[in-house]
């Protein structure tokens, strides 16, 4: 580990020195198992160097191992509040590699799930993101929303968290009975249900003063680091991979992409809470629109890439673009399969977006991130 | 019961009976079944409101509607680990809980409850004694808990606690000065330092100092109520503890009882500075409109004068500590910094003014 050379020297009578502090992997939030090692002048933050690695599982490797439909269990584990993106963008990838074409039911469906799915992961990083700044209460109001989402899935298919929830090809099972009417009742509610976490937050002063102006990205500094998904849409740059390279409905929906210019905390706070309603506008439309017929396609029963095939499909998580590079080698299995999470090049602006903030804005710059160690590390 | 009192005065003999054994007596009452009870079930109530705010239920499995449940915390903590780091500085880390805990209980002693003897005819002062600079002893004795927080985090030898005791100094710079001040502004409306006085000036001027003198009460108060909140480690200015930035900040390292004691000082402020605001500015023990005539009946007559003072005393209190569990429920964290900013830009010169206003006040009376 290189240290960088940060000597700190100001005019004082006394001797001055920074004091080193372990800032997690066991802290309370860190989110999971991120370690930063700070540099402080008292509270002053002076330095920051984030270590990863600690939820390391190999999961590239592993996909190598297993046929491709064995793999989608593998997607689930990496962005684990978020499974059924990570899910579509590694079905995607393989259909693209086999040249699949999935039926229109498999693809509405697909996107339903993704929408739930970015609302439930938005709800969990509010929750978690309000209570470091130390707003207690919408802890519980977004884990109250939360548990429906969870519930439509487990309804769909038998879980909640890990959902495994496509397959190559389309989708492993057809909607259950009655599961658009609970959706959609979802749905029709939950739009007033972010003018209450709203009520909680957007004027409050106090989450004004704590989010204002905290871990400003400029445009310029959010391309150079490939930020992307809702960070990148806070400093201006309106890019969203569902316009920019509509992928399943996403084509035929029409839905809003909120953009704005400050890049500091409070913006992405802002971009998060519009999102969530434009999903839930999704989802609406999906129900809507949705085709009948069959959710699986024709495909040979042993999935092969030919050799040296290669393909990369990205979509449009809730943290940001996750794509898969896959390469075949004939076999039924993956020769290498590369990850782009989104959450790891996110957490790479920390420490320039941390520089010369305090101890609590630091906190507060890494739940705006919305960073998953387990798909920093994989 | 007035015929007990008189029987064992004249066994024990009046000096004996007056000066030691009354006030002990007192004491051990009203620490052993108000203040200790209160705090418990304070906790209780805390977790029960926030858990109605919250959309969930709060403790609800040790016995019918949770009621056991701070038996059962205080058992617990009884049984847990004692752990001393050994890089801690010993007798600092020991000393640290009981001057948080010890101060908070003192003040309790120049709080009047209800009204005095002499006031009820009866052989019984609502108070345990009624000193006449007793608002300087409740600022000295208030502040005398910080160095608690800020010894236990420097004893601790933990860089979390550290920084923990290093933002509870920092606030108690901030907020004393403006919290003293604050407290000028009853004294000059009533011109006595004795809380039983201040009680008495508010009934005599008819009407309570948060309304008195073209609204300065109200910023007096409000100011007071801040300065409080900061003062009793609570949010939004629970900067010393902030369990997301600095794990559990200056306790981090305490376990067992020796938390516990932090965690009983930090309830046993809030009823301090809940009960000091009510003295001072809700007309203490009086009820409402103690001198409207046909509101009469809130003075519950069919009542024993002093219990009656009691109860409205009790009401009153409650309020206070709604608020501070209906702050936890709303409000984020102020960063330490935005809460000096606070502290020193805008209370210190208008708690300034408000003295400055109500001298004004007193003299154009």
């Amino acid at each position: 580990m290189a240290e960088p050379d940060n000597k700190h020297h100001r005019d004082t009578l006394f001797d001055v020195e920074e004091m080193e502090l372990a800032f997690g992997p066991q802290h309370p939030s860190t989110h999971g198992v991120l370690r930063l090692n700070l540099k402080v002048d008292g509270e002053r933050i002076v330095d920051c160097y984030p270590i990863i690695g600690y939820l390391h599982r190999g999961t590239e490797k592993l996909f190598e191992l297993h046929p491709f439909f064995q793999n989608v269990p593998h997607t689930d584990r990496m962005d684990y509040v978020a499974a059924a993106t990570s899910n579509q963008a590694y079905v995607g990838a393989v259909e693209k590699l086999t040249g699949i074409t999935v039926p229109p039911r498999a693809s509405y469906i697909r996107t339903m799930l993704c929408e739930l799915q970015r609302i439930s992961s938005h709800l969990l990083w509010l929750a978690t993101h309000a209570i470091d700044i130390g707003a207690m209460t919408p802890f519980f109001y977004c884990f109250r929303e939360r548990e429906e989402v969870l519930d439509l899935f487990e309804e769909y298919c038998g879980a909640r968290l890990t959902l495994n929830c496509m397959r190559p090809g389309g989708l492993p099972f057809d909607l259950p009975v009655g599961w658009t009417d609970r959706c959609a009742a979802f749905v029709d509610k939950f739009p007033s249900k972010v003018e209450e976490y709203e009520g909680l937050l957007t004027n409050n002063r106090i989450w004004k003063k704590r989010t204002v102006g905290i871990g400003v990205m400029s445009k310029e500094q959010a391309l150079q680091y490939g930020i992307t998904g809702p960070m990148l849409r806070a400093s201006g740059v309106g890019f969203d991979l569902r316009k920019a390279a509509p992928y399943e409905a996403y084509a035929e929906l029409e839905f809003d992409v909120p953009v704005f210019h400050n890049g500091d905390t409070y913006d992405r706070y802002l971009v998060r809470m519009e999102e969530m309603r434009q999903s839930a506008r999704i989802v609406r439309q999906c129900l809507d629109k949705l085709p009948e017929g069959a959710v699986m396609a024709k495909k040979p029963r042993v999935l092969k890439a030919a050799k040296e095939a290669e393909a990369y499909y990205a979509i449009e998580s809730p943290k940001g673009e996750i794509g898969f590079y896959i390469v075949g080698n004939g076999t039924p299995n993956p020769d290498r399969c590369r990850v782009r999470p989104p959450s790891l090049y996110n957490l790479q602006i920390v420490p320039e977006m941390a520089q010369d903030h305090l101890l609590a804005d630091l906190v507060a710059i890494v739940g705006t991130t919305d960073i998953v160690l387990g798909e920093v590390d994989r | 019961m007035t015929g007990m009192f008189d029987s064992v005065r004249e066994t024990v003999g009046p000096a004996l009976f007056d000066y030691a054994l009354s006030p002990l007596v007192k004491i051990l009452v009203l620490i052993f079944m108000g203040v200790l009870p209160l705090i418990s079930y304070l906790v209780l109530a805390e977790r029960k409101i926030l858990g109605f705010m919250q959309v969930r239920l709060g403790p609800n499995r040790v016995g019918p509607w949770g009621v056991l449940q701070p038996i059962a915390d205080i058992a617990k903590l009884l049984v847990k680990e004692d752990i001393i780091p050994s890089t801690a500085i010993r007798w600092a880390y020991i000393l640290a809980p009981c001057l948080v805990v010890a101060p908070a209980f003192v003040i309790f002693a120049v709080i009047p409850f209800g009204p005095s003897a002499a006031q009820t005819g009866g052989a019984l002062d609502f108070f345990i004694t009624d000193v006449n600079v007793a608002l300087l002893f409740v600022v000295a004795m208030a502040t005398v808990g910080v160095y608690g927080i800020i010894l236990g985090g420097w004893a601790s030898n933990s860089k979390f606690s550290l920084l923990g005791g290093l933002r509870a100094a920092a606030q108690m710079i901030s907020y004393e000065v403006p919290q003293g001040f604050s407290l000028v502004i009853p004294l000059l409306m009533a011109g006595t330092m004795s809380m039983q006085g201040i009680v008495q000036a508010q009934f005599e001027q008819g009407r309570w100092f948060i309304f008195q003198g073209w609204g300065l009460g109200l910023v007096a108060f409000f100011i007071y109520f801040v300065a409080g909140v900061a003062e009793s480690n609570r949010n939004p200015f629970d900067l010393p503890e902030a369990e997301s930035e600095l794990v559990a900040g200056f306790h981090t390292e305490y376990t067992g009882m020796r938390f516990a004691l932090f965690f009983l000082g930090e309830y046993a402020n809030m009823i301090v500075i809940s009960a000091v605001a009510v003295t001072l500015f809700l007309g203490g023990w009086h009820a409402p409109f103690a001198t409207t005539e046909w509101l009469s009946f809130l003075r519950l007559g069919f009542l024993p004068a002093g219990l009656a003072g009691v109860i409205w005393f009790s009401i009153k209190l409650s309020a206070f500590l709604f608020v501070y569990i209906w702050f936890r429920g709303t409000f984020p964290r102020y960063r330490f910094d935005q809460l000096m900013d606070l502290g020193w830009k805008w209370m210190i010169p208008l708690v300034l003014l408000t003295v400055f206003g109500t001298g004004l006040w007193k003299i154009l009376q």
